[in-house]
């Protein structure tokens, strides 16, 4: 039942390139990935694109398909109209090195400067004890498949280059968030390092990177802006200085 | 231009589980480690796991420990298993999971708060430690945390966060280099550029994974081209067990552009039933007599172990997988399949939709979005797709050293031995920790003794000249069409059921394409051109496949992940036999070899009558080697 479709796909690289119009087959059930690979085994052997797991898992196969960033294996052809031109091109928001595959190293520079989780020195492998309640929390946040979509739509580096150096994105707040919830974790003021080293501060709440994101993560209203209020009751809350409540806060 | 190059101790060659423990290990012995991988870091295989990871931590069920762990492995790979490898697997799992909760990860807990663990076929207790259906992920992120733990901690003493240990993505090692008969390092191009790049080192690990890409209908993301299993042929080490594969009985079947891909045993760990065009479900019909006294051979025994595990036999579709998979392909055959030549897998019937989407949540999705299929209302619909390689680098256990070439090292998918002729499911991902972290010591140590071996400027070009070779042809073959050709091959005439001629004609169907592969040609420039990179992963898996269908021709019995038409049922001699894959620069040959017999302390685990099963009357009359 193959049927042919419009695909649109940006070819080049850092120095130049644009659009290139084909034409392919597509099949019942098939996803975004399934024709671009298509187009590389009979048109372009050369079509660059990265994926791996093909499930929705490992987060490779990021691109933005009519402008919007998605997952191209998660993204049913069928889901357009069947007249549609299907739009594909790269990250915007990350140099391209060639077609749809972008240098995405910034996110792991980024991963590097977010310091590493601490487990209590007291605590023996296989001593510690934690309620499910308590590890949901961060398990959210480790579901993040890392796919950069959420980094690649905010507009604090989307649109501005120079936010780069100062701006971890939102991946790396819910990272943060994570680490910051984890009952296990001894490292103290992560919210405040967020906030005055890794620009939590620049965010300004607009929730474009919850949309995008296809593990379905809050990363806004369980990450950020948590930490976000919490920030500012430590900065005016005197109290802070007392142990207890240092410890009240490292669990909520 | 001037070549790149880099120096290290250790050269670590994959970044899945094993590679990372592998590179931790021996980073902390003091040494400094490249670690090298094909994708961008953290997408390795490894993150694709679901399921879980054996250990017998005993948190469920304390009757659980290492020596029933070691039994169930055994019994799983019918007795083929190194049974050393096993012994350490079963042994030191559990603290190897226990150690990634130090690194910062979070496994889901029991009511007490400790790691909580789910059954899995082939286990006898629950025992596999997990993260809903994303285990892997959260094995992954965890080393990959502990690596950047590690390079903080570099950072502060030497200034430089990449000091002493530098992960290389996106780079694929073609080529493993030796000097004087010995480990020298690895030669290789950036994928992005096409450029390339010498890595010196006197101790190589190879992590690279699976082989599945050899076949049509597979799990495996297009990693899994089996580059290790060539890289070490080629630089002289021996491949042993290569004709056992691991089909897993549920692969998505529908839509055609899914096909292949997992539906993580825990779907039926958790209650999901399986049930032919009939109706019937049909996994009662199949439990074979080594299994009879573990099995229910009615539902509602098998319904009560749910319940009851300690006064019930297990449900059936718990069966080790390669029983399963053959199960579904002789419904199937019989015209028994479903309308899209699969069987059903149902857990809709049993679990309430809010505890489905809680404990699958990943499964859910995947079903949802790719076939369309809500889990907790409908059947799924599955069937067998290739999986995992039992096969794979001969290996010392204690060490991870590949047998006859010092200085290389094996762990995780890439080697041999530990799970004989069918591994059990959630045994990989600790079989990573367990030999990833004993390949990075023994790596480590042999380094501190060896000392640095120079490549010399003769095999650097020898190198080059074989990267630059396609790039020269005009007008050749195709390196899709080819790979396209070979999975056919594999897929039809060494799949899940195999006779004598389809092997043969396999051989020879491999060896012609093995041959026009040498005329593979490649269109457009080295910059990130994916055709160029499966001109190289072509080669390595015609490697793989020749190693694999010349080992099955000779194993005339089935046992495991290599079932004979012409020979159905296992035959006691064949089980003291392993099979070591060599190459000659030119074919692949293959020698039989003793397989070591277990020690008495280990022999004495078991039940005699159990291994009367499977062993000759005059092996138990000895009573283990000692
Ligand atoms: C979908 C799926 C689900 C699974 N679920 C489970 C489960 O629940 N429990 C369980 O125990 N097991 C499971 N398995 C099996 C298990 O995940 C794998 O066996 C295991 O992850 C392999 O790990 P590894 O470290 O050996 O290699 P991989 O994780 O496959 O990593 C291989 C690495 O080697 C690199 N590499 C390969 N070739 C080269 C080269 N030429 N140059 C440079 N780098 C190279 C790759 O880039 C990659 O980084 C599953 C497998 C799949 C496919
Ligand atoms: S909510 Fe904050 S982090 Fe998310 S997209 Fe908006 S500005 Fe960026
Ligand atoms: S938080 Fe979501 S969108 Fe962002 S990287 Fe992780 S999975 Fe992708
Ligand atoms: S290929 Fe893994 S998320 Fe798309």
């Amino acid at each position: 039942m193959a049927r042919k479709l419009n695909l649109r796909i940006w070819r080049g690289d850092a120095t130049d390139g644009g659009l290139k119009d084909v034409q392919v087959d597509v099949n019942e059930g098939e996803v975004v990935l399934d024709v671009i690979h298509r187009v590389q085994a009979t048109q372009m052997g050369d079509l660059a694109v990265r994926w791996n797991c093909k499930a929705g898992k490992c987060g490779s196969c990021s691109m933005e398909i009519n402008g919007k960033p998605r997952l191209a294996c998660m993204t049913q052809v069928a889901s357009f109209d069947e007249d549609e031109t299907i739009t594909v091109t790269p990250l915007r928001a990350f140099p391209v090195i060639k077609d749809l595959v972008t240098d995405v190293s910034f996110n792991y520079k980024k991963a590097m400067e977010i310091p590493a989780y601490e487990h209590p020195k007291e605590l023996a492998p296989g001593e510690a004890r934690m309620e499910q309640v308590d590890v949901e929390r961060s398990q959210e946040f480790r579901k993040c498949i890392e796919c950069f979509l959420c980094q690649n739509t905010c507009h604090v580096i989307r649109d501005h280059e120079e936010n780069k150096k100062s701006f971890a994105g939102p991946r790396f707040f819910i990272r943060i968030a994570e680490l910051d919830m984890h009952p296990l974790d001894k490292l103290k003021n992560r919210k405040r390092t967020a906030q005055e080293e890794h620009g939590l501060g620049m965010c300004n709440i607009t929730k474009c990177c919850t949309e995008v994101c296809p593990e379905h993560i809050k990363i806004t209203d369980n990450a950020i802006i948590p930490m976000k209020e919490r920030v500012v009751d430590i900065k005016y809350d005197p109290a802070r200085m007392f142990a207890g409540l240092l410890k009240r806060e490292k669990r909520n | 231009m001037t070549l790149e190059r880099h120096k290290y101790d250790v050269l670590v060659i994959g970044a899945g589980g094993a590679g990372l423990r592998a590179a931790v290990e021996a980073r902390e012995a003091g040494l400094s480690v490249a670690i090298i991988c094909k994708s961008l870091f953290g997408k390795a295989h490894t993150v694709m796991a679901e399921g879980g990871a054996a250990a017998s931590m005993g948190n469920v069920n304390d009757n659980d420990n290492w020596m029933v762990h070691f039994r169930d492995t055994m019994r799983g790979g019918k007795f083929l298993n190194h049974y050393r490898m096993a012994e350490l697997h079963a042994k030191e799992a559990p603290d190897r999971i226990w150690e990634l909760e130090t690194w910062g990860a979070l496994f889901d807990r029991t009511k007490e708060g400790k790691i909580s663990q789910r059954n899995f076929g082939g286990h006898e207790y629950p025992r596999l430690a997990h993260v809903g259906d994303r285990t892997g992920l959260e094995l992954i992120r965890t080393m990959q945390q502990k690596i950047v733990a590690l390079q903080q901690a570099d950072g502060r003493e030497f200034g430089d966060m990449e000091a002493k240990m530098k992960v290389y993505a996106e780079c694929t090692i073609t080529e493993i280099l030796k000097e004087n008969g010995k480990i020298a390092g690895a030669y290789g191009y950036w994928r992005e550029t096409g450029e390339e790049v010498l890595f010196e080192a006197p101790a190589v690990v190879i992590a690279t994974g699976g082989v599945g890409k050899t076949f049509k209908i597979t799990s495996n993301s297009w990693e899994g081209t089996g580059d290790g299993h060539a890289l070490a042929l080629k630089a002289g080490a021996n491949l042993v067990d290569m004709e056992f594969l691991q089909f897993h009985p549920t692969g998505m079947v529908w839509p055609p552009s899914v096909r292949g891909i997992l539906v993580t045993e825990s779907v039926r760990g958790e209650g999901g039933i399986l049930t032919n065009s009939l109706g019937e479900r049909f996994m009662f019909k199949y439990i074979p007599d080594v299994f009879k006294d573990k099995y229910a051979d009615n539902e509602a025994e098998a319904d009560r172990w749910y319940e009851d595990q300690d006064n019930n036999r297990r449900p059936p579709e718990l069966l080790p997988r390669d029983e399963v998979a053959r199960a579904i392909n002789s419904e199937v055959k019989a015209g028994r399949g479903t309308e899209h030549g699969g069987v059903y897998l149902d857990v809709s019937k049993r679990i309430p939709a809010e505890v489905i989407k809680k404990r699958l949540p990943s499964m859910w999705h995947q079903f949802y979005e790719l076939a369309g299929v809500d889990i907790t209302k409908e059947a799924m619909e599955v069937g067998p797709t290739c999986h995992y390689v039992m096969g794979g680098v001969e290996v010392e256990p204690d060490t991870a050293a590949a047998v006859g070439v010092p200085g290389l090292y094996a762990a995780g998918e890439v080697a041999g031995g530990m799970h004989g002729s069918n591994r059990l499911g959630g045994n990989s991902l600790t079989d990573l920790l367990v030999f990833g972290r004993r390949a990075g010591a023994g790596a480590a140590d042999y380094v501190k003794s060896a000392g640095a071996n120079p490549v010399s400027d003769a095999t650097i070009k020898a190198a080059a000249d074989r990267i630059e070779a396609p790039f020269s042809r005009e007008g050749g073959e195709n390196s899709y069409s080819l790979h396209a050709e070979l999975q056919e091959v594999t897929h039809n005439l060494v799949g899940i059921i195999r006779t004598r001629t389809e092997i043969e004609e396999a051989i020879a169907k491999i060896t012609d394409i093995r041959a026009r592969s040498k005329n593979v040609a490649v269109a457009g420039g080295r910059k990130f051109n994916p055709g160029f990179h499966l001109a190289f992963d072509l080669d390595n898996m015609l490697l793989v496949a020749e190693s694999t269908a010349k080992s099955a021709l000779l194993r005339e019995e089935s046992r495991g992940g290599h079932t004979r038409d012409d020979f159905p049922g296992m035959n006691n001699q064949w089980r003291q036999v392993n099979h070591i894959a060599s190459f000659d620069g030119n074919q692949v040959n293959i020698k039989a070899q003793p397989l070591p017999m277990l020690p008495k302390e280990l022999f004495d685990l078991f039940d005699v009558h159990e291994l009367e099963k499977y062993m000759t009357p005059e092996e138990i009359a000895k009573g283990g080697s000692n």
